[in-house]
This record gives structure tokens, C-alpha cells and sequence, in this order.
């Protein structure tokens, strides 16, 4: 057997001995999604055990190093964990952005100190984290943001707003572009980090056109930061936020993907009928299910081939914004063909039989995936700059 | 296995691509063409795929080959594709050796050694319509003397008419049954028909051809199997080769974008254009991945490689197709010349689109494999 069988060996025991029954259900709504952080409730001691044996075995960051809080996993052998933690089904322990992107950043950016101080609470989802990029007034021309913070000695003082920060207000601390010297658009922005119980800083959800409020609007009224709380360099942050841009897009690509090779068609088949000869029972829907489920497939292996070459530095350090848009434009789709086989029914906005309007408010809500973490123009522009190197792009 | 090309096949692809690059690239497929050439490929240039061991590639190492997989297959298809170069290495190296190497028996002994030393080319009789219907095989074999008579008529024959062998599905009394026929066979006719991007591929007609009960490859009634063999390997292998025509085509566009001005301006610094290119570029790698996937499944004997190689033929066809679209839109003017290569690779697209099954067809395959 292969140090790699034996490995894989090891978790499927590891697994069937530490998941419980109701963490390989499938999640149903968000609240079978566990964040972590101060003031988190468990839903059930399911899910509190489930996180607590991932946190003791490092697995709510497999790949990170031991003494950050991760399990020091290679390459392939978190790969291997993935894959078993799916084929049972086991849903995540721990979702957040701590750990999607201000680990990565620490990680990358970070000293000694910091990683071991941020990390460590991130790994045991002690700490929530909620990310401070976007303002009203800077979408997708993020560079031209606004909030600043005022060097005063020995910390900061941050005064401006911030806008689709998700769920700031849930969150505990914030990870916070803030613009620190004025007379320079890329090199005058400092990665701030700082609590969001400071005084100063409050928080204002925004309502959707899905009916719900996953985002926020945060404003930022005299805030004062240490200016030990800070990744990389003063007025270097674009660097960092550029590096994590790039995780933010590897994450949502990952949306259009889905799970296994579960087909569209065939899930709408077994709920809709078919015909005499076996197909669906509407041509033309059928095709485009069919035509959305070789695309899907096939984005799987994209997907694939992306996180391996990714992960052994063979990927064009671009190709993520390619994930990204691909990814998107097709988790829309998806949504789309959703609502068309579910006909008058997918319409219920709050009806218990339809979950409280799922399909309707998951096919909104998908809207935001090409707009959200670069749009898809945004994501072509850069192709079409770092990768296929076009001219005055 | 990681999704990429290990150091072995990036050496092989290292050692292929420039050679097929400098020996056969879009000139020789002219030179052929303009010369109407009968043969339809280029026999020394056979020998000098011989000379590289690239038709025995897929054949075991019992049989004297070289024992590779599709994945290496595929290096090979892609330059292939990308230099648009006339060769019989899919039908021969790829799709009969499937069926060969899948049935064994006689006919394996027979043949495989052949193709690996580069002395025989096999074409593959399966279609009958002008469309690919695997399913509704109506050329019969019926028992007669010590062995069969094949009825029939077989279309889009690549190398038909100078195949050493043509391997020719046939319905049995129990199934479906294929059969080595030898070119010699009496009845056997190949009528070849120039195709659109300058192939010849022939109208096959089996009038009461008589082979001998052990020119069946495989068992009697049980080619079933063989043929999926045979087209799974086919069709990812046309999947492969599209890869490198449509990565032709777009490396070919790009560089043009960045040559061609108008209005003051190099038309690569137009953004109506620019995100055309990208969006390709998003299409073609994707293909890629899906293709490699489909070559990995196959070559790990997978259960699952059969949905694979139908997703594969379906996305790298939709991808290379926009990819010759686009090329030719964006060459403007010049890319409806003849002089200008990217017609050409418009016209080796649409062939290889029909070849073993176009995009309509693997979709609605991808649908009944999902149950719908």
C-alpha cells in the first residue's frame, strides 16, 4: 500500500469515527451552516462535535502548517481528505472567510507573530472574520477607495464606509482596505485589521432582491487601529488584496461546479416525469439541461486540473480569474434552468413546500456571482491583458 | 493522478510537437491538396511517424508497440490538429488499435504488429447515414461456407480506399459483430469522396463480401463491446485533435489582434474584441481539461470514462467550432481568402465536429447516460 492509501485509510476510519450521522446530511438552509466565532450558537451538538474533532485533528485547515492550527497536510493528501469527506457526504465543519482568504494573506504576508496570534482562533472558528473591500463609491474600480485613516503616532484613525461587506454583522474583526496616504492611488493603502466591537464602528444590513441580508453596510466613525494591526506593508496593502482577490475568485468559481457529477436533467427528470422512450418531457428544456450538463462536467475537470496545477505552481497566475468567470456564468445558468423546471412552483416566495421560496431566492441571489469578487467584464479585461498579453488592455 | 502531463509526456510532447510542426505543418497539408493527391496523406511522412514509434503509440508492447496511453495518444492528435496535417494515426493508431487490443484473438495477432511497424493502414466502416447512428447498424453478416457474407453499404470511411484493412460493424444473427476485412476481399468496394477540408473519405459498399469465420475480431455476437472500445477511443482522440485545431486557430487570431491595425489603432486594443478572445480562451482550456479527463479515465479503465468522452467530444467540439468562427470573423476581410490558413482550420473543424459523433448527438448521449 502507498503512503498515500494508507493515509486515505486512515481518514475514511478517522471519519466514520468522528462525523456524525446528521453532518452528512445535506446542508438545507443556512442555518446547518456553521461560522464560528464569538457569539455563535450551535445549532445542534452534532455540529459542535463535528467542529470541535475537526479543530482537535486540524482539519478545518488541512493544508496549514501544525502550529497555526491546520494539520500540515501536502498537497495530495488534502486532496484525498476532500475526497473522502465527499463521498460521505460530510458537510464542512467550518466556513469562513478567515480561513478562504485572510489566512491565505497571513499566510503569504504575515509574520511570525501575526500568523500565530490570527491563525490559531481562525483554525478553531473561535473568531469570525468579515472582509472590508468594496465602498459605494468603488466597485469595480476598487483602487479609487476612499477611507482613510489618519496617522496619529501609534495608531490610525479610520473614518469612511464600507459596503457588501458579508455579514459584518455577525462578524468579529474585520480585514480592511483603508487608504493611508493620499497622494498615491496604488501604493497609499494599508491591509488594516481591526475589531469590530472598537468604538466607531457600526453596521447597517442591505436588503437584496432575494429578500435576504447576507451583506452589510459599515461605517466607520473615528475608529481607532493600532498600527501593529496591519499585513505586509504601510501603503502596500493593494498588494495583498490583489494576492487575495485571486483566492476570493479560486472560492466562487467553485460555486458552478457543484458538488459530484450530480446531472441537472436527471435530478429534474425523477421529479417531473418523462416520456415513453425514457426522456424528459420537454424537448427543448431537456436539450438545454443537456447541453448545461456537459458544460458542468466538463468544468468539473477544468476545476480539476486547475487546483492541481494551481497547488504545484503550474497555473498561469491569472488562470483564477478565469475560474471565476467560467464558473459564475455557469452557476447562473444553472439557476436559470432551475426556475424554468420549476414552472409556477419555483415563483413560491415563502411558501413551506418550496423551503421559504428557495429556488426563487437561490436564483436571485446567484445574480450577484459575476459582480461580486471582479465582475465577469472585469475578469475578461484581465484575461485578455495577463494572459493573452492584447495590446492597451 | 493530477490532471496535468507528467514529466514523460512533457517530453513527449516536447519531442512531437516540433517535429510535426517542421515536417507537416498547414504547408504540406496545401501541397497535398493543390497537388490532388490520391492518397490523402503523405506515406513518407508515415514512415517518419514509423521511425518515432507514434502508430504502434497505443499498441501493447506483446504486439511490438509501445504500450502508451491515450493521454500520450492525445499529445500526438493535438499537433495533429494544430498543423491540420493529413494522417491516418486517429483510424489506425488509435480507434482500430482500441478494438484490436480490447478483442485480442487473431485478429490482434494479425494486425497489431502491422500497424506498429507503420506497414498497415486501417480504416474504420461504422457509419452508414450521413449521420453518426452507432445504434441502427443495418449491414448484415450472415452465415455462409466456414464463415460470413457481409451486405452493406458504410459512408465517411477515412481511408477507405487505401486501407490495408477495414474493420466493419455488422449486424449478426445476435448482435452486433466486427469484422477485419481485408482490402483484397471480393465485393469490397471504396468509392472516395473529397471532403470539405481536403480529406478523402469513402462510400464503402459490401456486396456479398466472404471473409473467413476468423476474420471476426472478437466473438461472434459480442462486438458490442470492441465497438465501444473503438469508439470511445475514436472520439476522444477526434476530441484531442480538435483541441489542437481550435488552439491553432485562437493562437493564430490573438497574434493577428495584435498585428492588424484600424482607425489608428492595433484592433487587439478593442474591448468588443478583447473579451471575445478571452471568453475563447476560457472555452479552450476548459475543453483541454475535459479531453485530459476523458484520455485519464480511459486509460485507468474507469466505469465513468464513457460519460466522460461524450462530454469531451460535446465541449471541445462547441469549443473549437467558436473558436474557427471567431478566427475567421476576426481575420475580417482576409480570413475568407484562401491564402490565409485559418480557413483551413474552419474547414478541419466542421470534418472532425461530424467524426464519430457531432455535439448534438453526445449531448443527447450525456442526457441518456444521466437518465433523461
Amino acid at each position: 500500500m502507498s503512503e498515500l492509501d494508507a493515509f486515505r485509510a486512515e481518514v475514511r476510519d478517522w471519519l466514520e469515527a468522528n462525523c456524525p450521522a446528521e453532518m452528512r446530511e445535506p446542508v438545507r438552509d443556512e442555518g446547518d451552516v456553521c461560522w464560528g466565532g464569538r457569539n455563535w450558537v450551535f445549532k445542534n451538538d452534532a455540529q459542535k462535535a463535528w467542529l470541535e474533532a475537526c479543530v482537535a485533528k486540524g482539519y478545518t485547515v488541512p493544508d496549514w502548517p501544525k502550529p497555526y492550527g491546520g494539520a500540515g497536510l501536502t498537497p495530495e493528501q488534502t486532496k484525498v481528505l476532500k475526497q473522502e469527506m465527499k463521498r460521505i457526504h460530510a458537510r464542512s465543519p467550518l466556513d469562513s472567510f478567515g480561513i478562504w482568504m485572510l489566512g491565505p494573506a497571513l499566510l503569504q504576508f504575515g509574520t511570525e507573530e501575526q500568523k500565530v496570534e490570527y491563525l490559531n482562533p481562525i483554525a478553531r472558528g473561535e473568531i469570525r472574520w468579515c472582509q472590508g473591500y468594496s465602498e459605494p463609491g468603488s466597485g469595480s474600480d476598487l483602487v479609487s477607495l476612499q477611507t482613510f485613516g489618519e496617522d496619529k503616532g501609534d495608531h490610525w484613525v479610520v473614518n469612511g464606509s464600507k459596503i457588501w461587506t458579508s455579514y459584518a454583522d455577525k462578524a468579529d474583526w474585520i480585514f480592511c482596505l483603508v487608504r493611508t496616504d493620499k497622494a498615491n492611488k496604488y501604493q497609499g493603502i494599508t491591509f488594516m485589521l481591526f475589531d469590530m466591537a472598537s468604538k466607531g464602528v457600526t453596521t447597517k444590513p442591505i436588503l437584496l432582491i432575494s429578500g435576504n441580508s447576507p451583506f452589510c453596510e459599515t461605517f466607520f466613525d473615528d475608529v481607532e487601529v493600532p498600527k501593529t494591526q496591519f499585513i505586509g506593508e504601510i501603503n502596500r496593502g493593494w498588494d495583498v488584496a490583489k494576492y487575495l482577490l485571486g483566492h476570493e475568485r479560486e472560492m466562487i468559481s467553485g460555486g458552478g461546479a457543484g458538488g459530484d457529477m450530480v446531472s441537472i436533467g436527471g435530478a429534474f427528470a425523477r421529479a417531473f416525469g418523462k416520456n415513453a422512450a425514457g426522456e424528459l418531457d420537454d424537448p427543448i428544456l431537456r436539450a438545454e439541461m443537456a447541453a448545461f450538463d456537459v458544460d458542468v462536467f466538463a468544468y468539473r475537470a477544468m476545476g480539476e486540473r486547475f487546483m492541481d496545477m494551481w497547488k504545484t505552481g503550474r497555473a498561469h497566475p491569472a488562470s483564477s480569474n478565469m475560474m471565476k468567470y467560467v464558473g459564475t456564468e455557469l452557476n447562473k445558468r444553472r439557476h436559470e434552468l432551475v426556475m424554468s423546471g420549476g414552472g409556477s412552483e419555483a415563483l413560491e416566495w415563502d411558501s413551506e413546500e418550496t423551503k421559504g421560496g428557495a429556488r426563487a431566492r437561490g436564483w436571485l441571489r446567484t445574480k450577484a456571482n459575476s459582480i461580486e469578487g471582479g465582475t465577469s467584464e472585469v475578469m475578461l479585461n484581465v484575461i485578455a491583458k495577463r494572459i493573452l498579453d492584447l495590446p492597451g488592455a | 493522478m493530477p490532471l496535468y502531463h507528467n514529466d514523460d509526456q512533457a517530453m513527449l510532447k516536447d519531442s512531437v510537437a516540433p517535429f510535426v510542426a517542421e515536417q507537416a505543418p498547414v504547408s504540406h497539408l496545401r501541397s497535398l491538396r493543390d497537388s490532388a493527391d490520391a492518397t490523402g496523406f503523405s506515406r513518407d511522412l508515415w514512415a517518419q511517424f514509423t521511425e518515432m514509434g507514434l502508430p504502434g503509440m497505443l499498441v501493447p508492447e506483446a504486439h511490438g508497440g509501445l504500450g502508451m496511453g491515450h493521454m500520450e495518444a492525445g499529445i500526438v492528435l493535438e499537433e495533429i490538429g494544430r498543423n491540420l496535417t493529413p494522417s491516418p494515426f486517429l483510424s489506425t493508431g488509435v480507434g482500430a488499435v482500441a478494438a484490436l487490443a480490447k478483442a485480442g484473438g487473431t485478429q490482434a495477432g494479425r494486425w497489431l504488429p502491422a500497424i506498429a511497424s507503420g506497414e498497415a493502414i486501417v480504416a474504420l466502416a461504422i457509419d452508414e447515414g450521413a449521420k453518426h447512428r452507432p445504434d441502427r447498424i443495418a449491414t448484415t453478416a450472415t452465415r455462409a461456407g466456414n464463415g460470413f457474407r457481409l451486405d452493406g453499404k458504410k459512408s465517411f470511411v477515412l481511408h477507405g480506399h487505401v486501407a490495408d484493412m477495414s474493420i466493419v460493424a455488422a449486424k449478426s444473427d445476435g448482435g452486433i459483430t466486427l469484422f477485419a476485412v481485408p482490402k483484397d476481399a471480393k465485393g469490397l468496394t471504396a468509392d472516395p469522396r473529397r471532403l470539405v477540408d481536403s480529406s478523402l473519405a469513402s462510400h464503402v459498399t459490401l456486396d456479398g463480401v466472404e471473409v473467413d469465420a476468423d476474420a471476426v475480431i472478437g466473438e461472434v455476437d459480442a462486438g458490442g463491446e470492441i465497438l465501444d472500445a473503438l469508439l470511445a477511443a475514436t472520439r476522444t482522440g477526434a476530441a484531442a485533435e480538435m483541441v489542437g485545431v481550435g488552439q491553432g486557430a485562437m493562437d493564430m487570431t490573438v497574434n493577428y489582434l495584435k498585428e492588424r491595425k484600424q482607425f489608428g489603432k492595433l484592433i487587439g486594443e478593442f474591448q468588443g474584441l478583447q473579451h471575445r478572445a478571452a471568453h475563447l480562451y476560457g472555452e479552450m482550456e476548459v475543453a483541454r481539461a475535459t479531453v485530459m479527463k476523458a484520455q485519464q479515465l480511459l486509460d485507468e479503465g474507469s466505469e465513468g470514462a464513457k460519460l466522460m468522452v461524450s462530454v469531451a467530444k460535446a465541449k471541445a467540439g462547441r469549443a473549437a467550432n467558436l473558436a474557427v468562427r471567431e478566427g475567421v470573423q476576426m481575420h475580417g476581410g482576409i480570413g475568407m481568402t484562401d491564402e490565409y490558413d485559418i480557413g483551413l482550420y474552419m474547414k478541419r473543424d466542421r470534418a472532425l465536429a461530424e467524426y464519430m459523433g457531432d455535439v448534438h448527438y453526445h449531448i443527447d448521449q450525456v442526457a441518456r447516460m444521466n437518465g433523461y
